[in-house]
């Protein structure tokens, strides 16, 4: 059978099983709806956090990104593993021994006000927003390079899928597909991996594979090969990293923090029925995390081996078949500078702008005298020839790796998998802001469940059609908006949580006032240092405040809105006793069962 | 309402484990991950340069112990104060 073939079968099949998980489990009650009803047994609780968590940018950007970045690809791994220690310790028992639904519903709370409710409603939508367009655009991308659809056509599929497990079984349906889906994405991520590392060092596991020797006859460890091969290409060398070491600190603090901020994570600790199980939640979902987080950096090193090897130098005509089967999508491209028929491979870009082929009047693509595309854009003056996207290096692994037919389809299930997962548990995030914050909380007090539940499930359905709209229309602020995501998450809730629970004087002026202070800060650097705005260019690195770039400025803004949240709060009143009793009764986790019937 | 006694010496612990666990994730990322991976560089695990094998691997190997170690700690805490469920 062929590759589409095989991936119709595995993709239809996996789409199924989530449905009929989802029939399966529908919700009756606003309680099972918002948090599965309580009782979600630890271990899957971790798996559903895990899918939650790994997105369409974990499964297919994060090895490529490392790929081209080496070191300093570093970041994403430990600041978005490292995030869960802080979870875990800082936040996850006593918000669930809260025992409330959402992170809106803590901080308003904790902080006696509606103001503070409703800009953390504002928060939890946009940083939700951001991601979940980009999940649709994962899904659509799968969809067009697999099943050779429209990209449209298949933003428009995988809205349909969500919307109906979404809207119908809320919490309760999502985690246990989720659970599902953790399975698909893990065997469809390891699999093709596990099978490289054999191809390549003899060794079944990939952590190992990583760091053994390549069993090419040359003695060399894959990373002093890598190296070796990164130097002779005129490449800065792949253990080495370009970032300076203040950047790569800033921005894995902010990660890191960001993480256990983001309201689609942490509401997943309100699912375990006790306080216990909320703190080995956490670990088993880091645990499942871990195993693809620690087999993408192998994956990247392979990737980059084979890439290497395969392309660099070689004449264009005798090039694998994937390098023709990808120029097609635009994702690679080669201009043949010098004129000799081989492909060129040096740091750099190749041209300037994005790939642009060149069509005759039917609009077919015009071909070189290798066949190669042949693009308008004005050829740079380096000697690079080769452009290769990043976000091709998962899909195209297999393929470069020339791995059976089936496991390029598995990865395919995986990708949707991994996007699907988390787009369902932002949608509920979202919806639950709606339903529950806005209407239950601020404007319709006296509604009956049924009716809430009619809320919540109105806005998923709202929800999806407007990720849907920018799935399809992918607005061109994404990639700075996602990196904003983490920073706003960092800079805004993480400090006024966990001060909320270990700092009993922390009181509503001092929570607000850091708050709004670490946003504006967060988007005044981002929207001048990134997207230019109020100034006539883009700043320079040079000017940067510390060296910190905007994607690790949420580590900043977090410290300065912890100082002025501290200083605020000793300087006006201590917040009331019953709201410090409530601090006293979060720390122990006697009585959490109470606690969530409400 | 002042807080009985046994519970502040309960939260007391508490902070003690957390200090000690968070100063441990400190140190393997942004020690041994970032700041000093150059200096770690010279040494080798397996095939890897250590500072860089502690970036990609080694500090997420140690995150998950962490956590498992703090659940181990925390129930045992419960017990001893019988504030468990």
């Amino acid at each position: 059978m062929d590759v589409q073939t095989w991936t119709y079968l595995i993709v239809g099949a996996t789409f199924l099983l989530y449905i009929g998980i989802a029939v399966w489990a529908r919700a009756g009650s606003t309680q099972e709806f918002y948090v599965a009803g309580g009782g979600v047994h630890p271990v899957a609780n971790g798996m559903a956090t895990a899918a939650d968590w790994m997105s369409a940018a974990s499964f297919i950007s994060m090895a490529g990104i490392i790929s081209f970045a080496g070191y300093d690809g570093a970041v994403y791994l430990m600041g978005w593993t490292g995030g869960y220690v802080l979870l875990a310790l800082l936040l996850a028992p006593y918000l669930r021994k809260f025992g409330k639904f959402t992170v809106p519903d803590f901080i308003g709370d904790r902080y006696y006000s509606n103001v503070a409710r409703t800009v953390a409603v504002i928060c939890a939508i946009i940083v939700s927003f951001t991601y979940v367009a980009g999940q649709m655009r994962g899904v659509g991308l799968v969809f067009s390079r697999f099943l050779e659809v429209e990209i449209n056509t298949g933003v428009y599929i995988g809205t349909v899928v969500v919307f109906f497990y979404a809207i119908m079984g809320g919490m309760k349906g999502i985690t246990y597909t989720q659970v599902a889906q953790y399975c698909v994405l893990i065997f469809a991520y390891m699999v093709p991996a596990i099978f490289i590392s054999l191809q390549m060092t003899d060794n079944i596991l990939p952590q190992l594979g990583f760091i053994s020797e390549v069993n090419d006859g040359s003695g060399l460890a894959l990373l002093d090969k890598l190296d070796q091969l990164h130097s002779d290409l005129g490449f800065a060398e792949y253990t080495d990293g370009t970032k300076t070491t203040i950047d790569v600190f800033a921005i894995t603090l902010a990660l890191m923090a960001g993480t256990a901020g983001l309201p689609h994570v942490i509401v997943r600790f309100f699912t375990v029925p006790r306080v216990r199980d909320a703190r080995i939640s956490a670990g088993w979902a880091l645990l499942f995390i871990a195993i693809l987080y620690t087999t993408a950096p192998a994956i990247a090193a392979f990737a980059r081996t084979n890439l290497i090897t395969t392309i660099s130098d070689r004449p264009y005509t005798e090039l694998p078949p994937w390098f023709s089967k990808w120029e097609e999508t635009a994702l690679v491209a080669w201009v043949d500078k010098n004129d000799d028929g081989r492909l060129q491979y040096h740091p750099g870009p190749p041209f300037v702008g994005p790939v642009d082929q060149q069509r005759d009047g039917g609009g077919a693509r015009v071909q070189g005298n290798y066949g190669q595309a042949l693009l308008n854009n004005a050829p740079t003056d380096n000697a690079n020839e080769v452009y290769i996207d990043r976000d091709i290096m998962v899909l195209a692994n297999p393929e470069i790796a020339r791995l059976p037919a089936w496991i390029i389809a598995l990865v395919a299930a995986g990708g949707l998998a991994a996007a699907l997962s988390t787009a369902a548990g932002l949608l509920l995030v979202i919806s639950t802001a709606v339903s529950r914050d806005l209407m239950r909380k601020q404007i319709k007090p006296d509604m009956s469940e049924a009716e809430e539940l009619w809320w919540a499930r109105g806005g998923a359905a709202a929800a999806v059609l407007v990720a849907a709209y920018f799935g399809v229309n992918p607005p061109g602020f994404v990639a700075a908006t996602v990196a904003l995501a983490f920073g706003l998450a960092a800079a805004s809730f993480f400090p006024a949580i966990v001060l909320g629970i270990f700092d009993k004087r922390m009181n509503r002026e001092g929570a607000i006032s850091g708050m709004v202070v670490g946003t504006v800060l967060m988007f005044g650097y981002m929207a001048v240092y990134r997207l230019g705005w109020f100034v006539d260019t883009v700043p320079p690195e040079s000017e940067w405040w510390f060296g910190i770039s905007p994607e690790g400025f949420g580590s900043v803004g977090m410290i300065v809105n912890t100082v002025i949240a501290l200083v605020i709060s000793r300087l006006s009143a201590p917040p009331p006793e019953d709201v410090q009793d409530m601090v006293e009764m979060i720390r122990i986790p006697a009585g959490a069962g109470e606690a969530h019937d409400h | 309402m002042a807080p009985p006694e046994e519970y502040r010496q309960y939260w007391r612990a508490n902070l003690r484990y957390l200090a000690i666990l968070l100063t441990i994730w400190f140190a393997v990322s942004f020690c041994c991950g970032i700041l000093f991976a150059d200096e770690l560089n010279r040494l080798r695990i397996g095939g890897a340069k250590l500072g860089f094998w502690f970036a990609q691997q080694g500090s997420i190997y140690v995150f998950v112990v962490l956590i498992f170690v703090y659940v181990y700690l925390m129930n045992r805490l419960d017990e001893k104060y019988g504030v468990g469920e």
